[in-house]
């Protein structure tokens, strides 16, 4: 008979372990967290580059390293296993998609090796089929996925730097990107098996398991709830959507935002902390 | 030399007060003999600075030395614009360097990211007088007015000084130069890029050997860029390369043409107790410079300055902790990209005292024999002409004193990149931003 406000010996034991446990797993959730902040950061960094000077090499190569080596991190202790499962349960049909163009980064051929998502971008929304309904934005896959790997064609942005390739390509993007008017910019070059820097496909994938799995793992929703949402502004996030042209990933994230508060759309903590990360890509891609 | 026993002082020789982006100084650099000091800024102009001879009476006391006064200005390179890649080539001053000198003229090479020019600094302090066919203006004379020939004589005039562009090294760089180096032949001179070395004539513009090349075949694979890049001081077949991945790379150019396997590899082991997402950033080396007596490397990554000994490659023989407070902080200089920004470092002349720039106009200078570091100021609030420089204390931790600056309250906005000692005496120059501090070091005038 324990009345409530004594700790009982075995209560104690099992509590004590259980905060440890806990404990324990918040501090492997905040590094998680961190970790997941910094390749998110990172990504950005690699996307937002100068646009009228070629940008610094030095510093995209230390930061593709740094992507590299959180993603090959991930890769061991397995949480990018379980961003790639619920990825596969997503059921994406191959009308989901979003394709690459030479912003993104190419599914590679090799069997053995894991497969590369792309991202989001703004000639592939135009051209190429895309999400047409409520369920969010997927990250397109050329093949089935067993696993995720990251930021395999980072080197294909510094090889354009040569060709004269990615940074006209980027500028040109970044171009289209800016300015709702220039459209002519739109480089159909579509070198859509290169380029690397500017995978984000984590993100998306992140965002795909929020959103469009019949059910969200629950390590994942616990580690994402706490992530910090002030990076992003979704406020112009939101203002640069509204003004962009009817398109299929636009009205989508439209339905998504949470000023909207459609019904179909999950608003957990983190779900919205995936939905301002495809907010704010959205926003560099689009321009607000 | 310690914390207190060191008291150069101040001899603001130039100052500009206005900010605007142009006038941040990107380089700085003595000549050989320490009486000019070239200057570049991010406008792609070039400053020279002429010590003033002192009076001969002067020499001997403690008080007086020469300043430096500006010499020349001239605009070395202009905004560019890469047409094949649709991209702008910034005209900021990466490098000067000067070389040796020869004769009357002085010659320095300047680059920015894509071109290197040689430049010739001559005087002219006379000029012919006494055309036939020419007056005073220099108008041509009708000629039924000469009645007799003269010989023309060479009178003074003020002094003019004239700079002239000698040679362009264009098109020998698809990635940015970071580095150029004189060679102690005084024939040739390399510049480095990220991904490869090109070694030039002096004469010779339209042809360099490649030297080295990192370029992958597959740029994917890409994982390691070339920092920087020096000759050695005197022997005029091996040079140094440093990379973003913290390693040095000693290179013989008699073992081979293209020097991609290096004759040397100098690297520390990663301390796996430091070890985090950054560590392979703040181990990328912004600068490496031989000592003067060629014995020794000096280089600087984000957080050290280290010594290394040509002769041991596995760890540097000294390691000095420029800034270790900041270790803490190095997710918001992730953040904010202060990580990346690419301190330069500094021999004294002969070798004892090592120098490097920190945040806040803070700059530290370390005493290889005793070990101790001190960390000094240039702004100009807390400093007035002659007056002695007081060090500073970042405080992080420990008992705290007055005057100490708390790590929260650094300004990562002023970083103290470039700077340069003389290759003789205690006086060095430290670019803040748009600014110019020449400190001189009165205990120990002339002989330290």
């Amino acid at each position: 008979m324990f009345s409530k406000g004594t700790k009982r010996k075995f209560s104690d034991g099992g509590e004590e372990i259980s905060e440890e446990g806990l404990v324990g797993a918040r501090v492997a959730s905040s590094y998680s967290l961190q970790r997941q902040s910094l390749l998110d950061m990172s990504l950005i960094k690699l996307q937002l580059c100068h646009m009228l000077v070629e940008p610094n090499l030095c510093r995209s190569v230390l930061i593709a390293n740094t992507v590299r080596q959180i993603q090959e991190e991930m890769t061991h202790d397995g949480s990018w296993h379980m961003v790639t499962e619920a990825f596969c349960n997503a059921g994406q049909s191959p009308s989901e998609r979003l394709v690459a163009t030479e912003v993104l980064c190419r599914s590679r051929e090799q069997d053995a090796e894991p497969k590369v998502f792309s991202v989001i971008s703004y000639e592939g929304c135009r051209e190429e089929e895309v999400v047409a309904d409520e369920t969010l934005c997927s990250v397109s896959v050329r093949d089935t996925v067993s696993n995720v790997y990251l930021a395999g064609r980072m080197g294909q942005c510094w090889e354009k730097n040569e060709l004269s390739g990615i940074e006209r390509d980027e500028e040109v993007l970044e171009d289209s990107r800016l300015g709702s008017g220039e459209d002519e910019e739109i480089n159909t070059e579509d070198e859509a098996s290169t380029e690397g820097p500017k995978t984000i496909g984590q993100v998306f994938g992140t965002f795909e398991i929020k959103n469009g799995s019949p059910g969200p793992d629950s390590a994942l929703e616990e580690l994402f709830s706490d992530v910090d949402t002030s990076y992003y502004d979704l406020d112009t996030m939101l203002t640069g959507m509204q003004s962009a042209p009817k398109m299929g990933p636009y009205d989508l994230l439209d339905s998504l935002g949470p000023s909207h508060g459609s019904p179909s759309i999950v608003s957990t903590p983190n779900c919205r902390s995936d939905l301002n990360e495809l907010d704010h890509i959205m926003e560099i891609i689009v321009g607000s | 030399m310690g914390e207190d026993s060191e008291s150069p002082k101040i001899n603001h020789s130039f100052l500009r007060d206005y900010v605007t982006e142009a006038d941040v100084i990107s380089t700085v650099e003595f000549n050989q003999t320490g009486d000019l000091l070239a200057t570049g800024d991010k406008g792609g102009r070039v400053v020279i600075f002429q010590r003033e001879t002192e009076s001969k009476g002067e020499c001997e006391e403690l008080g007086e030395s020469g300043e430096y006064n500006v010499y020349s200005t001239f605009q070395s390179h202009e905004p560019d614009f890469d047409y094949l890649k649709s991209l702008e080539i910034e005209e900021k001053i990466n490098k000067i360097r000067w070389l040796p000198h020869q004769n009357a003229a002085h010659f320095l090479l300047s680059t920015n990211d894509k071109t290197i020019k040689l430049w010739k600094v001559s005087e002219r302090d006379k000029r012919p007088e006494g055309y036939n066919l020419k007056d005073e203006e220099g108008r041509i004379k009708d000629v039924s007015t000469v009645t007799s020939l003269r010989v023309p004589v060479l009178k003074p005039t003020d002094l003019m000084v004239e700079v002239r562009p000698r040679r362009i090294f264009a098109n020998g760089h698809t990635y940015h130069v970071n580095s150029i180096s004189v060679n102690s032949d005084g024939e040739t001179y390399l510049s480095a890029d990220d991904l490869r070395i090109n070694m030039w004539h002096l004469d010779i513009t339209d042809r360099s050997f490649n030297i080295v090349d990192i370029k992958p075949a597959n740029m994917e694979d890409l994982t390691e860029v070339i920092t920087a890049a020096e000759f050695h001081p005197h022997h005029c077949h091996l040079f140094v390369y440093s990379s973003s991945k913290g390693t040095l790379r000693l290179c013989d150019m008699r073992e081979s043409a293209l020097c991609d396997k290096h004759s040397k590899i100098f690297e520390e082991p990663e301390d796996p107790g430091n070890r985090s997402f950054f560590s392979e950033i703040i181990s990328s080396v912004s600068d490496v410079k031989f000592s003067h007596s060629g014995r020794y490397l000096l280089t600087r990554d984000y957080l050290t300055v280290k010594v290394w000994d040509l002769n041991m490659e596995k760890g540097p023989v000294e390691t000095y902790q420029v800034h270790e407070y900041l270790r803490s902080k190095l997710c918001s200089l992730y953040e904010n990209d202060c990580i990346f920004d690419k301190f330069e470092c500094v021999w004294n002349s002969n070798d004892s005292v090592i120098m490097t720039g920190a945040y806040n106009s803070f700059f530290r200078m370390f005493d290889r024999e005793t070990g101790r570091g001190v960390t000094l100021e240039a702004w100009r609030e807390s400093s007035k002409p002659r007056a002695v420089l007081r060090t500073r204390r970042v405080y992080s931790g420990g008992r705290r004193r007055r005057g100490d600056v708390g790590v929260d309250s650094l300004d990562f906005s002023k970083k103290i990149l470039h700077m340069a000692w003389h290759p003789a005496e205690n006086i060095i120059a430290i670019a803040a931003t748009n600014n110019l501090y020449i400190f001189q070091d009165r205990v120990n005038a002339e002989n330290q």
